[in-house]
């Protein structure tokens, strides 16, 4: 079998490998996932009817947040993702199995994409869960069959993005603890952004970061696709620039360190 | 070096330093082919870092390393694919089974789905785990999980087998189940390379040891020469008659009698020359000899010896 043959067979062993530790300890997959749905059920219901009305669309009020927020939601969702992307990288990290790893004729960086495809899993697994508490709760997409492959395809890219930074962040952290606390900021860039208010509502200098950073562009283009209206190009642009930056520099980062350790 | 074996393990000059420490200054291997190497050491003497730059763990400060034929550094992926290793500490996947972990390593081994399975099951039936199979390490006594990592290195078949300190805190009866083991895997021709703090250990299974301490080899030989490098191995008689003692002392330049016991010490390296040596005397001045006992210095006083520490250490 040629090397890339073998890469890609020992990344799915390791993607086995990665499968088995989540059902083995699925608590943590079930608070990563449960707690975007508190998020959503919190900002629909406390917040959803005065933010709604401030949209300022024709209906307002929490139908109109609950579609305003979802997409925020979902990127939210991601970022909690990734956060245990980088405490399971950590965590394998102290385990001696990894200095076998080390010893073995293997695709080495396989060690690294089951962790990245399993989070992949679990990223795709909180959207539907997620989407799917938002429609029980009365949201209506109008993406058509396109849309959804759109929404699939983005969806993958940015998770894909955001994953191997967080594998970049689990590796050279120095404890499991601050593998945990490292990727934080993930969580709060939504909220600088599009996530839950509008940004021309910010201040200029506070709206020009949010329209810049990765995260507004990752809301936008969900957006649109989830509402069937046009994605703009500059939404899109950003969000292949930004997720491709983001998967290349915690690639290089990730692999580096991998191999010195 | 001249061996007839070709060499599966070559070291020349190996040097290792974290920062201004120097971990080793400079040592020389050679373990041909299908022989046991004990690298024998107090602790921090460097015998992990050792193992580690020859597995391709870490590299070497300086000096070259060849294992299987293979530059460690320039050729380490031939080198992983020709070794197995078991480390200090156990490189088990605490979260899957025994049977999930040998399954996981047929698979990076890519045996193929039945080869896999064979393996796996012949390995856990071999080493007295399939009763625990279905559990995780995290429920392995320390023996247990001893003998899963060594499995988990048998299952891709290495040609040469790392094993570092592979019976610390086992008890005797496993300890003696592990040695069973590898004179099994040398039957089968596989080369091994053990660190261990335990002389007996080293003894009982090396072709050859070394002894390291303060990252320099400090000797080097099969178990016997060693045990010869030191003094104080003498042959002690026990003879007949008073008068024969004296005689006895005499002629053989004895470094001890007791008149009383009626006993006789005669320096000697415990080896069969010496002892011919001493008999022949004796016949020739026609004492008897009614009791006879060689006392070679064990590894415990060559070890200590060798590497300066204080008997009340042992
Ligand atoms: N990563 C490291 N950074 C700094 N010093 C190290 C590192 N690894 C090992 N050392 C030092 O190198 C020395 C040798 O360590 P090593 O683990 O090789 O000893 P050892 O012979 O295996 O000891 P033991 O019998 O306790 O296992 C020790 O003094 C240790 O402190
Ligand atoms: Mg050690």
């Amino acid at each position: 079998m040629s090397t890339l043959g073998y890469a890609l067979t020992d990344t799915s062993t390791m993607l086995r490998r990665q499968l088995k530790h989540m059902q083995r300890y699925p608590s943590l997959t079930v608070m990563l996932i449960g707690m975007p749905v508190v998020f959503l059920l919190l900002f629909v219901f406390v917040f959803g009817g005065t933010l709604g009305d401030g949209l300022g669309g024709m209906t307002g009020g929490r139908d109109a947040y609950l579609a305003y927020v979802t997409p925020g939601m979902l990127m939210i969702t991601i970022a909690g993702v990734v956060q245990g992307t980088a405490i399971g990288v950590a965590m394998d990290m102290t385990q001696g199995i990894i200095d076998r790893f080390r010893t073995m004729s293997i695709a080495r960086v396989s060690v690294l994409t089951g962790h990245v495809l399993g989070s992949m899993i679990q990223s795709f697994l909180g959207i539907a869960v997620v989407l799917g508490v938002a429609v029980a709760l009365g949201f209506r997409p109008e993406a058509d069959a396109l849309d959804w492959l759109g929404l699939v395809g983005v969806i993958a890219l940015i998770s894909f993005g955001l994953i191997w930074l967080t594998v970049a962040l689990g590796i050279t952290a120095k404890s499991v603890e601050s593998a945990s606390n490292s990727p934080m900021f993930l969580m709060i860039l939504p909220f600088l952004g599009s996530a839950f208010v509008p940004t021309d509502s910010m201040p200029t200098a506070l709206q020009y970061f949010a329209d810049y950073q990765p995260f507004t562009p990752f809301i936008e283009v969900t957006r649109s696709l989830l509402a069937g209206t046009a994605v703009e190009g500059k939404d899109l642009a950003l969000t292949v620039a930004w997720s491709l930056a983001l998967a290349l520099l915690g690639y290089v980062v990730a692999k580096k360190n991998f191999n010195k350790r | 070096m001249t061996t007839t074996k070709p060499l599966a393990i070559e070291a020349r000059n190996l040097t290792k330093s974290y920062g201004d420490k120097v971990v080793l200054a400079g040592i020389d291997i050679a373990v041909p082919e299908g022989t046991v190497y004990s690298l024998l050491g107090p602790n921090g003497a460097g015998k992990t870092t050792t193992v580690q730059i020859l597995s391709t763990l870490i590299q070497a400060g300086g000096g070259e390393a060849f294992v299987g034929g293979h530059h460690v550094t320039r050729d380490a992926d031939e080198v992983r694919s020709a070794i197995g290793v078991t480390g200090q500490f156990a490189a088990v996947d605490t979260l899957l089974t025994g049977r999930e972990n040998l399954q996981l390593m047929g698979r990076l081994h890519h045996l193929g789905k039945q080869e896999t399975k064979r393996r796996t099951e012949e390995l856990l039936e071999r080493f007295d785990l399939v009763d625990a199979a279905k559990q995780t390490p995290a429920t392995y006594s320390g023996g247990m999980k001893r003998r899963l990592d060594i499995a988990m290195c048998l299952m891709g078949n290495p040609r040469i087998i790392f094993l570092d300190e592979p019976t610390t805190g086992l008890d005797p009866r496993s300890r003696r189940t592990m040695w069973a083991i590898i004179r099994e895997l040398v039957k089968g021709g596989t080369t091994i390379f053990l660190t261990t703090q335990y002389l007996e250990e080293a003894d009982e299974l090396a072709d050859r040891i070394a002894v390291l301490d303060g990252g320099k080899l400090v000797a080097e030989g099969t178990p016997e020469q060693l045990k010869r490098m030191i003094p104080g191995g003498h042959i002690s008689l026990r003879l007949h008659r008073a008068d024969q003692v004296e005689r006895a002392a005499q002629v053989l330049a004895a470094s001890g009698s007791d008149i009383d016991q009626l006993t006789v010490q005669v320096p000697s390296d415990g080896s069969v020359d010496s002892l011919r040596k001493v008999l022949d005397t004796l016949d020739r001045e026609g004492v008897e000899v009614e009791e006879l006992t060689i006392h070679t210095p064990d590894l415990d006083d060559v070890f200590l010896s060798l590497t300066g520490q204080t008997t009340t250490a042992a």
